[in-house]
């Protein structure tokens, strides 16, 4: 990793009295999928909303393509816990969202959309609103809304975490299989173990607040990853490893 | 897509059948029965009471008299519900349009808002009853001293309404126009706003059942014509029939009032339709 996309060096954050993030120092290289692991309650969100400019870190240094941070703005495409769908918006013209705010003009967004809407799942279903949509496709369409930003990174925050086990693994299926179309530079936020061994090259795991980095894991399982390459004894020992550092993390919490 | 199937309630409407004419026809008699009911009860009670118990009907008239002088005078009711649905709907126009540039002036500069609810609440405390002849003597006998009756009454409804209905937005949507680069401006008119739409609706309902007491009352406090005063000097000639055949025809104008902001609410959120239709 020669020129690292996104870098952070020692950034820490405290709200008043509290401690959120500790040390963090975590790299993302052009077209790796990075995840965040930690415990709820970590502060992992804060560190979005540091990247995002909705708060400026503590201290340390965050740098983009090799430059220092200043402004955030156009670098990332950001989706948020829960889809934030507009219900009086159409899934098309949630869709468009992104695009609108830019300036760019409708008809062109559209054009803009309209391809991907059949890899999204999403054909046939433009017009509708999102309350007529199952969980799964909301998280499509907010997934759709924010590659459509055409940014250089994104920032997936638990993006399946309201989902129900069965629609989150297919969910999860799918979007590795995006990942290994579209080579998106993304760095996910998850508090699970498995997902976050399915999608990602690299995994940072997080200590409970303040949060540091306790441990970071290479994973090395072959693309496209099915059930099998999730059963293999290498892809069990990453998971056994990533589960031990974080109640190791919270035994400390706790003791 | 085949892990995700799709579910029955994205088929279009047509797909999953409506309940039809009839069905809704019957669901409409189930749910206004006991309503109606009541309603028929106490007009009943009433009937009997001022038919048989004696009681003079420049005292209590029967329902079924007042329902004669309806009749009888309609088109004088007429006449005079015409001035208090014009002062209404002036007034009511007035305010909204009001509360909604306060509210959004509110909404972009804070201190404003501490600054400008203490008086609104005040405003809120005046007694309509010692107010109305005041603003009369001020303003003569003409339409605007109704319109600024209506709007005083209906204007802090809507604006509260308004103001807590921006402060519903979703945290993540603002977060996430945010970091789409969005300005304040694009950020209220594209996230603030619409999620106020709701909030909006129930304070119209709201007020407007206000704004035709208020124009009412500012009637009643000096007019040359309206319902109000038209009860007015009913009262003053002894003429209980005449009061209640105007207080219905009150009613009956706040009623319609009320359904068509139903129904504007229902043209202009399309989105809140489909949720009910499609039961998710």
């Amino acid at each position: 990793m020669s020129a690292p996309r996104l870098s952070l060096s020692h950034v820490s954050k405290r709200f008043e009295t509290l401690d959120v993030l500790g040390d963090i120092s975590i790299s993302v290289a052009p077209g790796e999928f990075v995840s965040i692991l930690g415990p709820s309650g970590a502060g992992k969100s804060t560190l979005f909303q540091i990247l995002t400019g909705s708060t400026p870190p503590g201290g340390g240094v965050i740098a983009f393509d090799g430059e220092e941070l200043k402004d955030a703005s156009g670098k990332f495409a950001f989706m948020p816990q829960r889809d934030a769908l507009m219900p009086w918006r159409r899934v098309i013209d949630n869709a468009i969202l992104g695009l609108e705010v830019q300036g760019v003009r409708r008809a062109e967004a559209y054009g803009r959309v309209a391809p991907l809407l059949a890899q999204f799942g999403l054909a046939g279903f433009e017009r509708h609103y999102p309350s007529q949509l199952s969980g799964g496709m909301r998280q499509r369409v907010a997934l759709l809304r924010t590659v459509v930003q055409d940014r250089q990174m994104l920032l997936l925050d638990e993006p399946f975490g309201a989902l129900d086990a069965l629609t989150r693994a297919s969910m999860q299926q799918w979007l590795e299989r995006m990942w290994e179309r579209h080579r998106w530079t993304a760095l996910l936020i998850t508090h699970d173990v498995r997902e976050a061994v399915f999608l990602s090259d690299r995994i940072y795991v997080l200590s409970a607040r303040p949060a540091r980095v306790i441990r970071e894991i290479k994973v090395p399982l072959p693309r496209p990853r099915g059930m099998r390459e999730m059963s293999s004894p290498q892809a069990t020992k990453i998971e056994a490893d990533l589960l031990e550092a974080l109640l190791g993390s919270s035994a400390i919490e706790f003791a | 897509m085949s892990a995700d199937a799709l579910p029955a309630t994205a088929l279009p409407r047509a797909a999953r059948g409506s309940p039809g004419l009839l069905g809704r026809v019957a669901r409409t008699i189930h749910l206004a029965w006991p309503a109606t009911a009541l309603v028929a009860a106490i007009v009943l009670a009433w009937e009997f009471y001022a038919q048989f118990s004696g009681i003079k009907p420049t005292i209590l008239p029967a329902p079924s008299r007042v329902l004669a002088q309806i009749i009888e005078n309609r088109q004088a009711l007429v006449d005079n519900a015409i001035p208090t649905l014009i002062a209404t709907l002036s007034g009511f126009t007035l305010s909204v349009a009001s509360a909604f540039l306060s509210s959004v002036l509110v909404d972009f500069v804070r201190p404003l808002r501490r600054a400008l609810f203490p008086v609104f609440i005040i405003s809120q405390t005046l007694p309509l009853v010692a107010i109305a002849p005041l603003v009369v003597l001020w303003f003569g006998f003409g339409l605007l001293p109704k319109i600024l009756l209506v709007a005083l009454v209906t204007f802090f409804p809507m604006m509260v309404a308004l103001v807590q209905g921006y402060d519903s937005t979703e945290k993540d949507m603002e977060w996430l126009l945010r970091s789409m680069g969005a300005s304040r401006a694009q950020v209220f008119l594209k996230a603030r706003l619409p999620s106020a739409i709701p909030f909006f609706f129930t304070g119209l309902r709201i007020s407007i059942t206000y704004a035709v007491v208020g124009a009412i009352f500012a009637e009643y406090a000096g007019a040359a014509n309206g319902l109000g005063i038209y009860m007015l000097s009913a009262k003053n000639n002894f003429r209980p029939d005449l009061v209640l055949a105007a207080v219905f025809c009150s009613a009956l104008l706040t009623l319609i009032l009320f359904g068509g902001t139903v129904l504007i609410q229902r043209l202009a959120t399309p989105w809140e339709r489909v949720r009910k239709g499609g039961g998710k």
